[in-house]
């Protein structure tokens, strides 16, 4: 019986580790070109812009160029990850990672730069703009204090909220807070949907609040904010994560593929380097999907019907 | 945490014990007094700083080394290549059979086959799920899902099977397997995601597989209990036949184990079912990648949308083993030879998939599905509105969730924060050694330590604090509907839906609406924990009063108690194993949900798992899923009576 085991054991391990290599990173998803169809993966983060863009590019993929489209909900930093791997083919919104450029695109060179997605993304703190409209001077970061009583919840005890969102975003806001040395508490609200779910709340009730946020982003339509002034931004200032003490950067917003895709990936390829619209399409596409709640297909139809000479460019 | 169990643990035990548990106190008590003045040398407030061994480092080029050596080190190339190669192999395989087999064959196989194990009723009630699945929109998501089910479930019966063989065999074996199993079933699902990332990338092949090691332990478990628990008479008479080993095994104690092989099963499929949406966080697609894409935008219509079909393959599947497991099966096709009826099956399947295929419509037909996201997202909207705040009298829901955080989580928080740490080993060690053995509660106290150690004290106990507000909520309203179910037939019957559905809901669906009603924070991830955990409560809790003995109950009743001296004095004390076991379920389902609470503001080691997962921080992420280990393994520990029953109730 165990001599049995053994052998049974033995010949398992010399038939998968035995008959020659295999390399994971080039294996592709299982549900990818299936019943022979050609397939592109395209990755899609939480936030409904990242949305926006993946749709488009899957409804022009699907209607005008023949292929089928994946797509997998994947954080930026993973989506890196899986790009390397080629799990996906691309990422339509980068907002700025150096550190896994430098190891990707420069060092292992399995990631190609894709271009410039068009859109010029910035983050920054903001106030439901009634409340700037109360409270002119609320605008500034040195006369926060003054109104954190304002901002109390149960969460942040007896300081002033700072609402943040999901663990994916860039964010210097813990140390922001201590090196300006405001009255604040950060409260991570864990993920964009419960930070919008609750920023919608505060406003229909007219409530006080101030959040991190981003633009562009579609809530800016329902909810309009205004932006908190910080320490201006100097190229190099937020060097060290501990020691920040500005506001962030404007950020041209990137696309990455898949190095082999990129150069083998035919048309589309082609078309999702040439990929570039402006924030005003991408709004528009993002509020057909998150607030008349239309599925991403739809919209990226209804987007793609009216706009034909900006997508024309794309296909040339 | 004395408020929540100490009590009920100490009222309800004889006095016998009473007297026991005393000496235990007063032994620790000592232990205490003998050791304080070293303690003390670390100070009286949180865990000391000279006691954590900070593992960043090492994790973080653990990492990198893991990247840089992915495709050329022959570890990656020679074994886990070819892992990750089978697992997408496999997968690709069923799906592009399901595909084939287009709706109309996997309709019809599912009804057949239903049919087969169960009769005609589940068969009309599974052609009716997978055309729900279908009309939902969810075609292809489904059959995404299924094909990893199929795949995982697999990869989790052999690997479990084998395993419970060993144990079932070997007492050796046994010995060692059986903690490290009992600990594995404890533990939240979102603890494995990160270690299985790092090594495997997103995609399928780690979906798989963490699914695999999240769902075999039942499996293996079962599997050792059923042939540990064979009738010695039977295997006697057997061996005085001649049998050898092997002739045993085979010809009687697997066969005599069939009930709990057939309940691994089915055990195993739910948990794999529920780690689909969990696994959709690291890319496992199909309807949990439905789910997650669909609450990202804040949309709880389209997120039921995708939880519908996955409640229905769970129900189904549940059934169908179920009554695999009963040998109820096709009670009108008993006289027919078995070879004719599964021919029978395997010919309807290839009929309707053909007959699809001929009339090209394997693809699910586009126009034919309903929208069912508007009018549920509208009544969500309603309900939030009016129940949010400004409610006359009772206050709105985000009123309530101020109150409960300012009132019971700050100062739980506050409590165990300030509490020395040595003290709060002192706790778990005494709750543990009550409750359970010596055993338990040095398995306690290590794992309490080993959060101390990993440098992650006070997010745990914050962490911690949620789960005993969440408990504490949960026993209170799970014990008393359980009271009810289990006194009044009608309760039990209306109940019992409800409780199915809500078990077997992903965990992600709760999180937006309780955002919504709640606002963002703690309480919302503490209403998920129990709503989450209630079903499970209420029905062992039932089960439990149900099964206390007839003639007990019936003594007391001709003693002229009332009803309720008989519940306090009678049914209550007698069910206290079971309710015992309501509450290390709590403890165990509420963990689960808090944890995921990380993703709507609950902060603390949920925020960080999900940190760590999204910025590929791994040092963050791995200390913060070991932590979240050490604390189910403590929670755990902590409420297990002394004698363990044999499978889990829920």
């Amino acid at each position: 019986m165990r001599r049995t085991a053994i052998t049974a054991a033995v010949a398992v391990l010399a038939l998968t580790t035995g008959c020659g290599a295999a390399d994971m990173t080039k294996q592709a998803s299982p549900f990818a070109n299936a019943r022979g169809a050609k397939t592109v993966t395209l990755s899609v983060q939480s936030w409904v812009g990242a949305q926006a863009d993946a749709a488009v590019a899957q409804y022009i993929l699907e209607h005008k160029l023949g292929y089928r489209v994946d797509t997998v909900q994947v954080d930026e930093v993973p989506a890196w990850d899986a790009l390397s791997q080629g799990r996906v083919d691309a990422l339509l919104e980068d907002w700025g990672h150096p550190e896994q450029e430098k190891r990707y695109v420069q060092e292992k060179g399995t990631v190609a730069p894709g271009g410039g997605l068009g859109v010029t993304g910035h983050i920054g703190w903001f106030v439901p703009t009634y409340l700037a409209e109360q409270h002119p001077d609320i605008t500034d970061w040195r006369n926060l204090d003054k109104y954190a009583h304002l901002f109390r919840t149960a969460e942040s005890g007896g300081k002033g909220q700072l609402m943040d969102g999901s663990p994916s975003y860039v964010t210097n806001d813990k140390a922001l807070v201590k090196n300006l040395k405001l009255d604040y508490q950060v409260v991570f609200a864990g993920s964009e949907a419960a930070q919008i779910t609750q920023i919608k709340r505060f406003a229909k009730e007219k409530k006080p609040f101030l959040t991190y946020w981003y633009a562009p982003q579609w809530l800016f339509e329902k909810v309009p904010m205004t932006e908190v002034r910080l320490p201006p931004h100097k190229e190099g200032c937020d060097a060290d994560p501990d020691k920040v003490a500005c506001g962030y950067p404007h950020t041209p917003l990137k696309k990455y593929l898949n190095a082999g895709f990129a150069k083998s990936g035919g048309a589309a390829a082609a078309f999702l380097k040439k990929f570039r619209w402006t924030t005003e399409d991408q709004n528009e596409v993002s509020l057909m999907i998150a607030e008349q709640k239309l599925s991403p297909a739809e919209a990226a139809k209804k987007w793609v019907d009216s706009h034909p000479s900006v997508w024309k460019k794309w296909l040339s | 945490m004395a408020t929540l169990s100490l009590p009920t643990a100490r009222t309800k035990a004889p006095r016998l014990l009473r007297n026991r548990a005393a000496a235990k106190l007063l032994l620790l008590a000592l232990l205490t007094a003998v050791l304080l003045p070293v303690l003390n040398r670390w100070g009286n407030g949180t865990w000391p700083h000279s006691l954590t061994v900070s593992v960043d480092k090492p994790l973080a080029s653990a990492s990198d080394w893991v990247i840089d050596n992915r495709d050329s080190h022959p570890l990656f190339l020679y074994f886990l290549g070819h892992l990750s190669n089978a697992v997408v192999i496999a997968v690709r395989a069923v799906y592009l059979t399901l595909l084939a087999a287009g709706w109309a064959g996997v309709t019809a196989f599912g009804a057949l086959l239903a049919w087969r194990l169960a009769g005609l009723r589940l068969a009309a009630g599974t052609a009716l799920a997978f055309l729900a699945c279908g009309a939902l929109g969810m075609w292809v998501p489904t059959m995404q899902t299924l094909a990893l089910m199929v795949v995982a479930v697999l990869a989790s019966v052999v690997v479990g099977a084998l395993l419970g063989l060993a144990a079932g065999l070997s007492d050796r074996l046994d010995r060692a397997l059986r903690p490290v199993l009992d600990t594995m079933q404890v533990l939240p699902a979102f603890a494995y995601l990160l270690p299985v990332v790092l090594v495997f990338g997103i995609g399928v092949p780690a979906a798989v597989l963490a699914t695999v090691v999240y769902a075999a332990p039942p499996m293996a478990r079962l599997t050792a209990l059923g042939l540990r628990g064979a009738d010695r008479e039977v295997l006697e008479a057997v061996e005085s036949l001649g049998a050898t080993r092997c002739q045993r095994l085979l010809t009687a104690r697997l066969p005599l184990a069939r009930q709990e092989l057939l309940l691994g099963l089915n055990q195993t499929i739910m948990m794999a079912l529920s780690m689909a949406v969990i696994a959709a966080v690291i890319g496992a697609g199909g309807l949990g990648d439905r789910v997650y894409q669909a609450l990202a935008s804040v949309d709880v219509g389209a997120a039921l949308a995708a939880g519908i079909p996955l409640v229905l393959l769970a129900i189904v599947l549940d059934r169908l083993t179920g009554a695999a497991g009963d040998g109820t099966a096709h009670p009108e096709t008993g006289g027919r030879p078995r070879l004719i009826a599964w021919a029978l099956t395997l010919a309807g399947t290839v009929t309707a998939a053909l007959a699809a295929r001929l009339l090209g419509a394997t693809d699910w037909p586009a126009g034919r599905t309903l929208d069912m996201a508007g009018p549920v997202n509208r009544a969500v909207d309603w309900m939030t509105d009016h129940l949010y705040s400004g409610v006359p009298v009772v206050g709105g829901t985000a009123d309530w969730a101020g109150h409960f955080t300012t009132w019971v989580l700050d100062p739980v928080r506050a409590g165990l924060q300030g509490m020395p740490w040595w003290s709060v080993l002192l706790v778990v060690a005494a709750l543990a050694w009550l409750i359970g053995t010596w055993r338990t509660a040095l398995t306690a106290v290590l794992a309490m330590a080993a959060i101390g150690v990993l440098g992650v004290w006070e997010p745990s106990l914050d962490t911690l604090s949620q789960v005993l507000a969440a408990v504490a909520v949960t026993l209170v309203l799970g014990l008393a509907t359980g009271i009810a179910a289990a006194r009044s037939a009608r309760v039990d019957r209306a109940l019992r839906p409800v409780l199915d559905v809500f078990q077997t809901m992903p965990q992600f669906v709760y999180l937006i609406p309780v955002v919504a009603l709640f606002g963002v924070g703690r309480a919302p991830a503490v209403a998920a924990a129990v709503v989450y955990a209630l079903p499970a409560v209420v029905r062992i809790t039932a089960q439990g009063l149900r099964q206390v003995d007839q003639a007990a109950l019936e003594s007391a009743r001709s003693l002229g108690a009332t009803g309720r001296q008989q519940l306090w004095q009678v049914q209550l004390p007698l069910a206290r194993r079971a309710l015992l076991l309501a509450v290390n379920q709590g403890v165990v389902l509420v963990l689960a949900v808090v944890i995921i609470g990380g993703l709507v503001g609950g902060g603390a080691l949920g925020y960080d798992v999900a940190f760590g997962l999204a910025q590929g921080d791994l040092a963050t992420g791995l200390v913060a899923g070991a932590a979240i280990v050490c604390l189910g393994l403590m929670l755990d520990r902590v409420t297990q009576p002394a004698r363990r029953g044999a499978g889990k109730g829920a």
